[in-house]
C-alpha cells in the first residue's frame, strides 16, 4: 500500500512537472498595444513588434544590427538595381498554406498601396517573382538600403486576405479609420497565433504548432500581453510576481529593480536621439552660427543623462548612434560654459535675448523636465527661454506650425540608416519631396542637402559611410541643432525568463526565441 | 446635453490631431491631409457638429479612431467596470463611513473618535493616485495578498461582464474600490458625524434616552433616521464626482472602465470617443441626480408620494 501510494505519489509529481514544461505562459506588460493586427496600417513600434509575433521578415537585425536571415534564407546582388531573394521551403502559413513567392510579391505591392509604408519604398519599383522560392526586389535606382527595408516586409497569406469579408469589403483593404478584416484578422507565417483580442486590455497568443524554425531555442506556449500604461503600476506588478516581462521601465524605478533579487533589468542605448531644433525663421539671432554653437557649448548634457535620465540615456554630440554608418566617435558632446559665453559675447548677444521655447510632457522619456534642464542652461549665457510644455496629442499640431523658437525632437531612423535622420531633420524643408518635414529649425545648408541626396543612390558601402560621416562633421561644425542624447530603452523580467537573448537596440523583442526556465 | 455636445465640438481643435496617432511619425503630409479629409476633419467646428447630429439621429455616435468600433458600442461594454468599480467604493463608504460617523458622534471625545478624524484628514490630502501606490505597493508587492492590476476573472452575463461573481474578480476589485473610497471616506464620516452630532441634540433623543430606551435603538433606529436624509442628497451628488475620481484610480489599476477610457482618448485625441465619453457621462448625471430626489423625497417622511394624506 505504502509502495503504492509512494508510486501514484511520484507519478503525479512527474505528472505535474510534465505539465509545467509543456506550458510555459509568459505574462507581459507594455506600456501600450497594437492598435491593429495589420501589419501595414500603421507605422509604429507596436505594429512592428506584433509583426514579429505574427508574421516573419525576409530578414532581420541581430542584435548587432548584422543581418539574420528568416524567411528568406539567402539573398544576393544580381545588379544595381536587383537583389534576389531566396525563400525556405516548406514554410507554413497560419492558416495552413505554405509560403511562396507569390505571398512575398503580393505583400511588395500592399506595401506599396499603405499610407504609412509606401514612402519608405518609394525606391522600389516592383518585387518579381522568379519561379516559386525566388524573388527579386528591384529599384527605380541603384539603391544602398534594399536590405534594410527587406526587414519590413512580413510577408502575409496571399489568399487569407483574398476576397470578400461577410460585409463584403475586400479583406486585403488597408483602413486606417474603422474596421477592417486584416485589422482583426491575422495568418502569418510567425511564432504565435492569436486566440484572444480586447484591444487595450489583453492580448493572449499561443504557439504555431507547424511554426517553421524548429531550431528556435523558444519556449514559450502562450503569451498573457496586457498593456499598463502606469510606469509605477507595471513596476508593482513584475515585482509581485503578475507579470513575468515589463517594458519600459521608468527612469524612477531602475535602482529599485537593480536591487530586486526576483527580478533582471537590462537596458541599452536605442537609436532614438533627442534634440532641439532652433528656429532661423523666428528667431533672427539663431541665423548666427555662433549663437548656435554657444547654445550647444551652454548645455550640458552629459549632465542630463546622468542626473534627469538616471543614466537611461547616452549623452550625444550628433545625430547618428553607435552602430550607424555615419557616426563618428569623434564628436563628442560639447560643454564649455565660459566658451559659450565669449561666442555669445563675440557674436554680439553678451546681454542675450527672449525665445519661446515648446516640448511635449508625454512623448520621450522625462521629455518636459529636460526640457526645464536646457531652459536653465541657457539661462546662464543670457538666453531667457519661455518654456511651453504640452501632451503630445497638441504638441505634434504645435510642432507642424513651427509655434516656437526652440523645439523639442525625437529621431529614430526607420531604416537603421543615417540618412534618414539628415532627410527628415535638417534637409531643406520641401513639401512636394517630404524632405525636411521634421526640420522646425528651418535650417538650410546646400552642401548637406547635395551630400544627402547624393547617398540614396551611393551603393558602395565604405565610400557611402564617409559621405554620411562627413554630413555629421559639417552638421557638427554648424550646430545645425542641439543634440542632447540617445534614450536607452529598458526591459524588466522575472529571474527565470531569459531576456538578454532576445531584446534588441531596435526595440523589437523577438518573443519567439525567448527561453523561460 | 447639446450645450455639452457645442463645447465639446468648439474645442475639438486644441485637443490634437489625431491622425497624428493613426499615422507614423514619418508619413508625409500629404497622405496625412487626405486621411483628415476623408474622416471629415478639415470641416469648421459647426459642420462637424451638424454632422454628428445627423448621425446621432440614426444611433451613430461616430467611430474611434483608436479602437475602430463605435464610440457609444465601446463606451457601453466599459460601463459595467466602472459601475462595479463605483458600486464597491460605495459600499466601503457606506459599511465604514456610517459607523465610524455614529462612533465619531456619541463618543465625541473618545481617543478612537479624534483618532479617525485626523486620519480622515490624511486621507482627504493625499492625492488618489498615490493612495492607489501605496496600496499596490504594501498589499500587492510587500504582501502579495491581492493582484496590483485589471479586473481578473470576469463572467459574461449578457451584455454585461462582471468581476463580480469570481473570487479573482473580487479580490482585484478590493484595492481599487478602496482607493476610490478613501476620497469619500473622510467626507461622509464628517457629514455623518455632523448630522448625527445634530440630531442628538435634539430634544426627543433626550426624551427617548430618559424614558429609559436602550442607547442603541435611539442612534440607530430614531437618529440615524433622521440624519441619512441630508445624507442621501449629499451623498447622491457624490456620485458625479465619484465618477470622476475613476479617472485616476482606473488608470493607477488598470482597470478597464470609462474613466481609463477617456484618459486613453484624450491623451491620443480620439475625439470621436472623448464627444461620446462627454455626452454619455452628462445623461449619467442627470439619471443620477433624479434618481437621488426620488430616493431622498422616499426617505423623507414628511412627502407623500402617492398624495394620499
Amino acid at each position: 500500500m505504502r509502495l503504492f501510494l509512494l508510486v501514484a505519489s511520484v507519478a503525479l509529481f512527474a505528472a505535474c512537472a510534465a505539465q509545467g514544461a509543456a506550458a510555459k505562459t509568459l505574462r507581459m506588460a507594455y506600456d501600450s498595444d497594437p492598435t491593429s493586427l495589420d501589419p501595414h496600417e500603421q507605422l509604429s513600434g507596436a505594429t512592428l513588434q506584433t509583426s514579429h509575433l505574427l508574421f516573419d521578415p525576409l530578414i532581420r537585425f541581430r542584435q548587432d544590427l548584422s543581418i539574420e536571415p528568416r524567411l528568406a534564407k539567402s539573398f544576393e546582388t544580381i545588379d544595381e538595381r536587383t537583389t534576389r531573394f531566396r525563400l525556405r521551403e516548406g514554410v507554413k502559413f497560419q492558416s495552413g498554406r505554405t509560403l511562396s513567392a507569390e505571398d512575398v510579391v503580393w505583400t511588395f505591392n500592399r506595401l506599396k498601396q499603405s499610407p504609412d509604408f509606401k514612402a519608405l519604398f518609394e525606391p522600389f519599383s516592383e518585387a518579381r517573382a522568379v519561379d516559386g522560392l525566388t524573388v527579386d526586389l528591384v529599384t527605380k535606382g541603384p539603391y544602398p538600403l534594399v536590405l534594410n527595408l527587406a526587414t519590413y516586409i512580413f510577408p502575409m497569406d496571399r489568399a487569407f486576405y483574398s476576397g470578400v469579408d461577410e460585409r463584403g469589403r475586400p479583406k486585403a483593404a488597408i483602413v486606417k479609420h474603422g474596421a477592417s478584416f486584416a485589422s482583426t484578422h491575422a495568418s502569418g507565417t510567425g511564432p504565435f497565433i492569436v486566440t484572444e483580442r480586447e484591444q487595450g486590455m489583453r492580448l493572449k497568443l499561443k504557439r504555431f504548432a507547424e511554426y517553421w524554425d524548429k531550431d528556435s531555442p523558444g519556449n514559450v506556449d502562450e503569451i498573457v500581453f496586457t498593456p499598463i500604461k502606469e510606469p509605477a503600476t507595471r513596476v508593482a506588478a513584475l515585482l509581485a510576481g503578475d507579470v513575468d516581462f515589463i517594458a519600459p521601465v521608468p527612469p524612477t524605478d531602475l535602482a529599485r529593480l537593480k536591487q530586486a533579487s526576483c527580478c533582471t533589468l537590462i537596458t541599452m542605448p536605442s537609436t532614438r536621439v533627442l534634440t532641439f531644433e532652433l528656429n532661423q525663421e523666428r528667431v533672427p539671432a539663431f541665423k548666427d552660427p555662433r549663437v548656435r554653437l554657444a547654445m550647444v557649448y551652454a548645455v550640458n548634457s552629459e549632465g542630463i543623462a546622468g542626473k534627469i535620465m538616471r543614466g537611461l540615456a547616452t549623452a550625444a554630440g550628433q545625430l547618428s548612434p553607435p552602430g550607424y554608418a555615419g557616426h563618428d566617435p569623434a564628436l563628442v558632446p560639447r560643454y564649455d560654459l565660459a566658451k559659450a559665453k565669449a561666442l555669445m559675447k563675440e557674436a554680439g548677444y553678451e546681454s542675450g535675448f527672449s525665445v519661446t521655447m515648446m516640448a511635449p510632457n508625454n512623448r520621450y522619456i522625462e521629455d518636459a523636465r529636460v526640457a526645464e534642464a536646457v531652459a536653465a542652461m541657457l539661462a546662464k549665457i543670457n538666453i531667457r527661454v519661455d518654456l511651453q510644455t504640452m501632451p503630445k496629442a497638441q504638441y505634434w499640431q504645435r510642432f507642424d506650425e513651427r509655434a516656437a523658437g526652440i523645439m523639442m525632437i525625437g529621431w529614430q531612423s526607420d531604416t537603421q540608416d543615417s540618412a534618414n535622420f539628415y532627410e527628415f531633420l535638417v534637409m531643406t524643408p520641401d513639401k512636394d519631396k517630404g524632405y525636411g518635414q521634421y526640420n522646425a529649425g528651418n535650417y538650410s545648408n546646400p552642401e548637406i542637402d547635395r551630400l544627402t541626396l547624393q547617398t540614396q543612390s551611393m551603393t558602395d558601402r565604405g565610400a557611402r559611410a564617409e559621405v554620411l560621416r562627413k554630413i555629421e562633421r559639417l552638421l557638427y561644425d554648424d550646430a545645425a541643432l542641439l543634440p542632447l542624447h540617445w534614450q536607452h530603452l529598458s526591459w524588466a523580467a522575472r529571474n527565470n525568463v531569459k531576456i538578454g537573448a532576445i531584446v534588441n537596440v531596435i526595440d523589437m523583442p523577438y518573443l519567439g526565441d525567448l527561453v523561460i526556465e | 446635453m447639446l450645450a455639452i455636445l457645442i463645447v465639446a465640438f468648439a474645442v475639438r481643435a486644441s485637443l490634437g490631431d489625431p491622425l497624428r496617432e493613426i499615422m507614423g511619425e514619418a508619413v508625409p503630409e500629404a497622405e496625412r491631409a487626405e486621411l483628415r479629409h476623408k474622416l471629415g476633419l478639415d470641416a469648421p467646428w459647426p459642420v462637424q457638429l451638424a454632422r454628428y447630429l445627423g448621425g446621432a439621429v440614426r444611433g451613430d455616435l461616430g467611430t474611434s479612431t483608436i479602437y475602430k468600433r463605435p464610440t457609444l458600442e465601446i463606451i457601453l461594454a466599459k460601463f459595467p467596470a466602472s459601475f462595479e468599480l463605483v458600486l464597491g467604493a460605495s459600499l466601503i463608504v457606506l459599511l465604514l463611513a456610517v459607523p465610524a460617523g455614529i462612533y465619531c458622534a456619541v463618543r465625541p471625545r473618545a481617543l478612537g473618535a479624534r483618532l479617525i478624524l485626523s486620519l480622515s484628514v490624511l486621507g482627504i490630502s493625499i492625492p488618489v493616485f498615490l493612495t492607489g501606490i501605496f496600496l499596490i505597493t504594501i498589499f500587492s508587492v510587500w504582501l502579495g495578498w491581492l493582484p496590483a492590476f485589471g479586473r481578473g476573472e470576469t463572467v459574461r452575463l449578457g451584455p454585461w461582464e462582471t468581476g463580480l461573481l469570481t473570487r479573482d474578480g473580487l479580490a482585484h476589485l478590493i484595492l481599487p474600490a478602496l482607493t476610490l473610497s478613501s476620497i469619500m471616506l473622510p467626507l461622509f464620516i464628517r457629514l455623518v458625524r455632523g448630522a448625527m452630532l445634530d440630531e442628538l441634540g435634539h430634544d426627543y433623543v433626550r426624551t427617548a434616552l430618559a424614558k429609559g430606551a436602550s442607547p442603541l435603538r435611539v442612534w440607530l433606529l430614531h437618529a440615524l433616521r433622521n440624519a441619512l436624509l441630508p445624507l442621501a442628497a449629499v451623498g447622491g451628488l457624490q456620485v458625479g464626482t465619484l465618477i470622476a475620481y475613476t479617472l485616476l484610480t482606473e488608470t493607477v489599476f488598470q482597470w478597464s472602465g470609462m474613466g481609463f477610457l477617456f484618459l486613453e482618448a484624450v491623451t491620443r485625441a480620439d475625439i470621436p470617443l472623448i464627444t461620446t465619453y462627454l455626452v454619455f457621462v452628462g445623461l449619467l448625471f442627470v439619471v443620477t441626480n433624479t434618481l437621488v430626489d426620488i430616493v431622498s423625497l422616499m426617505l423623507d417622511p414628511r412627502v407623500d408620494l402617492e398624495g394620499t394624506r
